[in-house]
């Protein structure tokens, strides 16, 4: 059995019209369309553009906040700092590990609960959904927060419930280590961002026609075999929208690091050492100098899972 | 962390334009307007004739700071009012919300409570407004040492001592007394793991990554007869430090040793205040470094009836633990300094509610309210002080002997670095932290390095 998708449709081109140029019509439509994306656009230069153009300009200076007066040019130089100096490589690995672990995590438990959701009793579907989404709704810093409270060795309850398991005893400090610090920053990290994740895919899921399950389901197809040739195949784009924003977000982890470890034990994120430079030393060219070396991970990310995936964007939005 | 960008507030339906549409704009506009108006007059200092409006940025407390302002407005019989505006609790928090503010040329910042170890920062950057010369004698008249050298930058008075703080020894009586340990002589921090050892109790330190780590280990290098900052100079590149010396090696090799004594809690890594504070009301408690406060909060516990009067009944204080049995202890300061914001339009104002809240009486309303005790020795004699506070004594002579942390413009580069390298106090090797923190600060004062 191969997977069953449904024929590409061919867009159909309109015959008349002449190769090569624009009827009025469709000119004026362009216009409109500028018109009402325009400001939006404009807008959208404005917030996010502009500051990341800041920031590469502030990148080249080597210019404190408390010390105006002695800003100086450096050219490349905070790049060549940060790129020399192994604590960018240790936070840029802590982060990608950190994505990697929520990523793929989530992608599971959150393709179940997709599932869960498009299946439930439809008496008790609304009440499933809301269930699944609350963890969403909660701020970071205050899940970061229930979650070290859970965890810590005074105040939790984690090592008296769970002290059956190996390795956890009354006495177990999990932001103590490394291993540890980086098993709760994740656990928190999916508890609260898989609905995000498992909304993408439950639109995916509502994307798969009817029709092709029901003619596999003729052809004697098993529920295993109707998920892997019918289902996901027919909601690949959403899965992998899914992924990318899922993955860019991970990529900006600060919120439970800074809460549960404050970068202790080699915890720090990407972000957190962009924020340490930028805040706390008021370091503002090296701190923007990190930005924009965070900003072109995501961008290529993005890029990547543009390119390498073959993510269609428009696909995932139902427009085919 | 959201994804998506939403677009909020652009109004999800259009209404026909009815005439209850165009009353609400007009409503509209005018609540906007009037908004504007009294914005507008808040920025010019209420000065229509009445008094002027100081605002006083403060660290959240028990509402002494709030307190001390009401007392100050009314005794000053119109001529100012004191508003106060609060600050993030943590000390870094504090610093980066002024920072950013007075980097921005908020004038609107008169009078601010400062950590005494932001004060150079604050001074070196002109945030602070000069302390005139005919006040800066009455503000350090009486005054402990380390808060008016904490409050100096420059050979000048950057800042006014408002309350200063310092971190005592702490100790169950039945402990010492079952360990065999004479209170009443000085004591070392290795006497003190010994006796923890022998009487399986907890000694409680701050061993979490943050300003108190530099906190405990300022005042072991200290003791020693070190300092972390051995010579200032105007180039950051060019401080010398000193965590190569003798003092340095011998303070970590005091803090690998409370360390790894088995004497301490198993989250030690991750201790803070309140957490040595909850282990030393606990049945394991022996023995404690911590600042004042732990005294009106055990007393609040019995009060709140979640704590057995004997325990705070067992509670012993003296004089921070020695490094070497020779050296007298350089204890841990801390505490609050007052800056003038130097883009205020009414600095000499804000110096005159300065001396009234800095004021003798207001030292001590806050020291027995609060728990924060006065940078004014005078206070101390205050036979109300005594009775509230048992340990003020204590507190004053420990004050005397106080050492501050490293005073410098980048202090936060110093303390960053240290919280790196000498976390967990576990893996502290007397040998070759010393040396790699002294590489590390130094390549990140010189803007070598990240932090």
């Amino acid at each position: 059995m191969t997977q069953t998708t449904l024929p590409p449709v061919e867009k159909t081109q309109p015959v008349s019209s002449p190769r090569g140029s624009i009827s009025d019509r469709s000119r004026a439509e362009r216009r409109l369309g500028w018109m009402l994306a325009g400001p939006a656009f404009l807008v959208m230069l404005l917030v996010t553009a502009y500051p990341i153009l800041q920031a590469v300009y502030e990148s080249l200076f080597s210019y404190r906040l408390t010390d105006p007066n002695n800003r100086s040019f450096v050219g490349l130089g905070n790049y060549w700092v940060i790129l020399s100096d192994p604590l960018w490589w240790q936070s840029l690995g802590v982060t990608v590990l950190i994505t990697v672990i929520t990523v793929a995590v989530e992608l599971v438990l959150g393709f179940a609960l997709a599932l869960v959701m498009a299946k439930a009793l439809s008496s008790i579907r609304p009440v499933v959904r809301a269930a699944i989404l609350i963890p969403y709704a909660v701020i970071t810093v205050v899940s970061a927060f229930a979650w070290q409270f859970a965890f810590d060795i005074d105040t939790g309850f984690v090592n008296s419930w769970f002290a059956w398991l190996p390795g956890v005893s009354a006495d177990t400090d999990w932001f103590g280590d490394f291993g540890t610090s980086l098993v709760v920053v994740c656990a928190a990290e999916i508890w609260k961002t898989t609905p995000f994740i498992s909304l993408l895919l439950l639109a995916g899921l509502a994307q798969v026609p009817e029709v092709l399950q029901e003619a596999a389901k003729v052809d004697g197809a098993t529920w295993w075999q109707r998920m892997r040739k019918v289902t996901i195949p027919n909601m690949k784009a959403a899965i992998m929208v899914a992924l990318l924003f899922r993955s860019l977000d991970a990529f900006r982890v600060f919120d439970s690091i800074f809460i549960m470890t404050g970068g202790a034990n080699n915890t720090e994120s990407v972000s957190f050492l962009a924020y340490r430079q930028t805040i706390a030393r008021l370091e503002i060219g090296l701190g923007s100098a990190v930005s924009v070396l965070l900003f072109l991970c995501v961008v290529l990310i993005a890029f990547g899972f543009i390119k390498g995936f073959k993510v269609d964007l428009a696909q995932a939005r139902g427009d085919r | 962390m959201s994804i998506g960008r939403q677009v909020t507030g652009a109004g999800g339906h259009r209404l026909p334009r009815s005439p209850l549409r165009r009353s609400r704009r007009v409503l509209g506009g005018g609540a906007a307007a009037l908004v504007l108006a009294s914005t507008l007059a808040a920025c010019g200092g209420g000065g229509d004739g009445g008094s002027q409006t100081l605002t006083w940025y403060i660290n959240p407390d028990s509402g002494g700071q709030a307190e001390i302002a009401a007392r100050c407005t009314e005794a000053a019989g119109g001529a100012y009012t004191i508003t106060t505006a609060v600050l993030p609790r943590q000390a870094a928090g504090q610093r980066e919300q002024l920072v950013r503010r007075l980097a921005a040329n908020d004038a609107s910042i008169d009078i601010m409570s400062l950590d005494p170890i932001f004060v150079p920062e604050f001074a070196e950057a002109g945030f602070l407004a000069e302390v005139p010369e005919d006040l800066a004698d009455q503000f350090t008249e009486n005054v402990v040492p380390a808060s008016v050298e904490s409050s100096t930058w420059d050979d000048r008075l950057a800042a006014v001592p408002f309350w200063a703080n310092t971190q005592l020894l702490w100790y169950r009586k039945s402990v010492a007394e079952a360990a065999g340990l004479d209170m009443s002589q000085p004591v070392t921090w290795d006497q003190l793991i010994t006796a923890a050892q022998s009487q399986g109790v907890l000694i409680g330190a701050q061993g979490l990554r943050a300003e108190s780590l530099t906190v405990w280990l300022n005042a072991l290098i200290e003791s020693a007869g070190g300092s972390i900052i051995e010579e200032q100079a105007e180039a950051p590149e060019d401080i010398q430090l000193g965590f190569e010396s003798e003092p340095a090696a011998r303070a970590a090799e005091v803090m690998r040793a409370v360390a790894d004594s088995g004497a301490v809690s198993p989250a030690f890594s991750t201790e803070n205040e309140d957490a040595s504070a909850t282990g030393f009301e606990g049945e394991n408690a022996g023995f404690m470094v911590n600042w004042p406060f732990v005294w009106p909060r055990a007393l609040a516990a019995v009060e709140g009836g979640t704590l057995d009067q004997s325990v705070p009944d067992d509670y012993g204080w003296t004089i921070y633990p020695r490094v070497n049995e020779d050296d007298p202890a350089a204890p841990p300061f801390g505490g609050i300094n007052l800056g003038i914001g130097a883009l205020s339009p009414n600095v000499d104002l804000a110096f005159e509610a300065v001396q009234c809240i800095t004021s003798e009486e207001n030292q001590a309303y806050y020291f027995t309210t609060n728990g924060n005790p006065a940078s004014n020795l005078a206070v101390y004699d205050d036979p109300e002080v005594i009775e509230v506070f048992p340990q003020a004594p204590v507190i004053r002579e420990s004050l005397e002997l106080a050492a501050s942390r490293p005073l410098t413009a980048y202090y936060n580069e110093v303390t960053g670095g240290i919280q790196r390298v000498y976390h967990p106090p576990a893996s502290v090797d007397p040998g070759s932290t010393g040396a790699e923190a002294q590489e590390l600060i130094g390549s990140i004062l010189a803007g070598e390095q990240l932090l």
